[in-house]
């Protein structure tokens, strides 16, 4: 027989005994495309949320406060008028409140099993998409230290549903005006209700949490409610990706909506 | 509504091959593997091939199409163009034996270090009783044909042959998953626990839940959401959660549950 291809010498798919293809991969769509969205869209809001984080001003717009600085834990936040300002850290304390917070939003998206497959595709290629090679000579996936740490994600989760009640009540907050009375709503407060109506759906959709509410049990049928429970996560779960993303522009959205509101560039219109 | 289309077939086998370009006759419904079959008896015919069932059951006919994992009888030739040229290689995980078809027997080895089923000590044959909501889970993982596109396409193996001793593959993860979500498997009883193990012995923290398994699958099991990060979440219980194992100490739970 005709070969024109020796047999391959490497490792992968070019290992001796596999066929030999030169080719790291032979896929004619367009697999690049997710790869590439993932990697300018995570990009675009770890610029942003570094930027907005770092600034420490422009955060609070009575009633309105940005979700990236709530639970505001520092003796430096501006004042927020019935808000979650708890100064647990003191004066010492002199950069901005919102990072002491960051860790625990940003713990739970980096450990979370929909973004571990997006950063891992577009950020490490490993691989970059199903069937084209990746480029790394060795591969140990999540056996070692750190990427061992993934396997925390359920802590995360349990902050996470911590922070929706503090952004919960901080949307509620947003029913009053600047005064602090209460009977009013702006447009703030709707962009306020809808982001942490995502953060929830997002929260509740996340693996860890349908195999804590009854993905654990082997017996469903002698835990009817946690087996109901399970059920509502799992229909869920099914959107986790599309609500990561909806739940990430969301917060980003957000943020940003104080941010022009609280810097003067935008005035709040006002609903009743 | 026929048309000739253009294909290119690896040919060739261990010793070395290349990708033959041909020209074959198209008709309205067929799928790939027809134009395999029409190749052998017109033009190639030695071609070697791998297919059974033509139904997408058997999981034989598994290889690469413009290269993606997929079952040549459940490719149409309507999803391409017709002026477009359609590559299909033998799957280029596995050691390829000639032409279209490859040595899998790493899968049966694979499947020979899982434990199997543990039959409950107190039941006879016969007296199995489960509900459906305690074994629907498993079912989804019944509906797999072995196709093996999921061990192919994981990067684990494909890209790095020295893991293939370490690592069981999304199929055999998935056979851990089903037998530990098993209404009636006694392996813990007997000091088995697959929950470990399979972290273990069985390589899942290699997973880093890429979902290739997910997109080839031609039964559309959702590999990963409902079989391999179950399995993570399981094995975290046991390995990485404190609380978990307290509250299974204190309130004898875990056999029961």
């Amino acid at each position: 027989m005709a070969t024109t291809q020796t047999p391959g010498t490497g490792t992968g798919i070019r290992t001796p005994g596999r066929a030999s293809i030169p080719d790291r991969h032979l896929r004619t769509d367009r697999w690049w495309l997710a790869p590439t969205v993932t990697v300018a869209v995570l990009t675009a809001f770890v610029i942003y949320s570094t930027w907005r984080a770092f600034a420490n001003s422009d955060y609070y717009a009575a009633p309105y406060v940005s979700p990236f600085y709530s639970p505001c834990l520092a003796s430096n936040c501006v004042p927020m008028k019935g808000g979650a300002d708890l100064q647990i850290f003191g004066p010492w304390w002199g950069i901005s409140p919102a990072l002491i917070v960051l860790i625990f939003p940003l713990g739970f998206r980096l450990t979370c099993y929909y973004y571990r497959k997006a950063y891992y595709r577009g950020f490490w290629a490993a691989p970059p998409a199903c069937a084209v090679a990746e480029p790394h000579a060795k591969y140990s996936g999540e056996t070692r230290f750190p990427l061992i740490l993934q396997n925390i994600h359920r802590y995360f989760f349990y902050f996470a549903v911590i922070f929706a009640v503090i952004l919960s009540y901080d949307a509620v907050l947003g029913f009053r005006n600047a005064a602090g009375q209460w009977g009013h709503m702006g447009l703030g407060t709707l962009v306020l209700l809808v982001n942490i109506a995502l953060i929830w759906v997002y929260t509740l959709s996340c693996h860890s949490c349908r195999h804590i509410v009854g993905g654990r049990l082997k017996n469903f049928s002698k835990h009817p409610v946690r087996y109901r429970m399970w059920t509502w996560v799992g229909k869920l779960n099914a959107r986790h990706m599309a609500l990561a993303w909806a739940s990430l522009v969301s917060v980003a959205l957000a943020d940003f909506y104080v941010y022009l509101v609280a810097s003067g560039a935008f005035h709040d219109p006002r609903f009743f | 509504m026929s048309y000739t289309g253009r294909f290119k077939v690896w040919r060739g086998d261990a010793g070395g091959g290349e990708l033959q370009d041909f020209e074959v006759e198209v008709n309205e419904g067929e799928v790939v593997l027809d134009i395999i079959h029409r190749l052998q008896a017109t033009q190639a015919h030695d071609l070697a091939v791998r297919w059974n069932c033509k139904a997408g059951k058997c999981g034989s006919c598994s290889a690469e199409i413009n290269g993606r994992p997929r079952l040549m009888c459940m490719t149409r030739m309507s999803v391409f163009d017709e002026s477009e040229t359609v590559t299909v290689t033998p799957m280029r995980t596995f050691p390829v034996v000639r032409d279209l078809v490859t040595d899998v027997s790493f899968n049966y080895t694979k499947a020979r270090e899982i434990p199997s089923f543990v039959p409950p000590p107190r039941l006879g044959p016969g007296e199995y009783r489960m509900q459906q909501e305690d074994v629907e889970r498993s079912q989804e993982f019944r509906k797999c044909i072995e196709c093996f596109l999921c061990q192919n396409v994981c990067h684990v193996v494909r890209d790095h042959e020295e893991n293939k001793t370490a690592f069981a593959g999304p199929r055999f993860l998935m056979r851990m998953a089903e037998l530990d979500m098993h209404p009636l498997d006694a392996a813990e009883e007997t000091g088995l626990d697959r929950k470990t193990t399979a972290q273990d012995e069985h390589g899942l923290g290699y997973c880093n839940i890429t979902k290739c398994c997910t997109e080839v699958c031609p039964e559309h099991i959702k590999i990963t959401d409902n079989a391999l990060i179950p399995l993570k979440e399981r094995a975290a219980d046991r390995k990485y959660d404190p609380l978990v194992w307290l509250g299974s100490v204190i309130r004898r739970r875990g056999a029961i549950d």
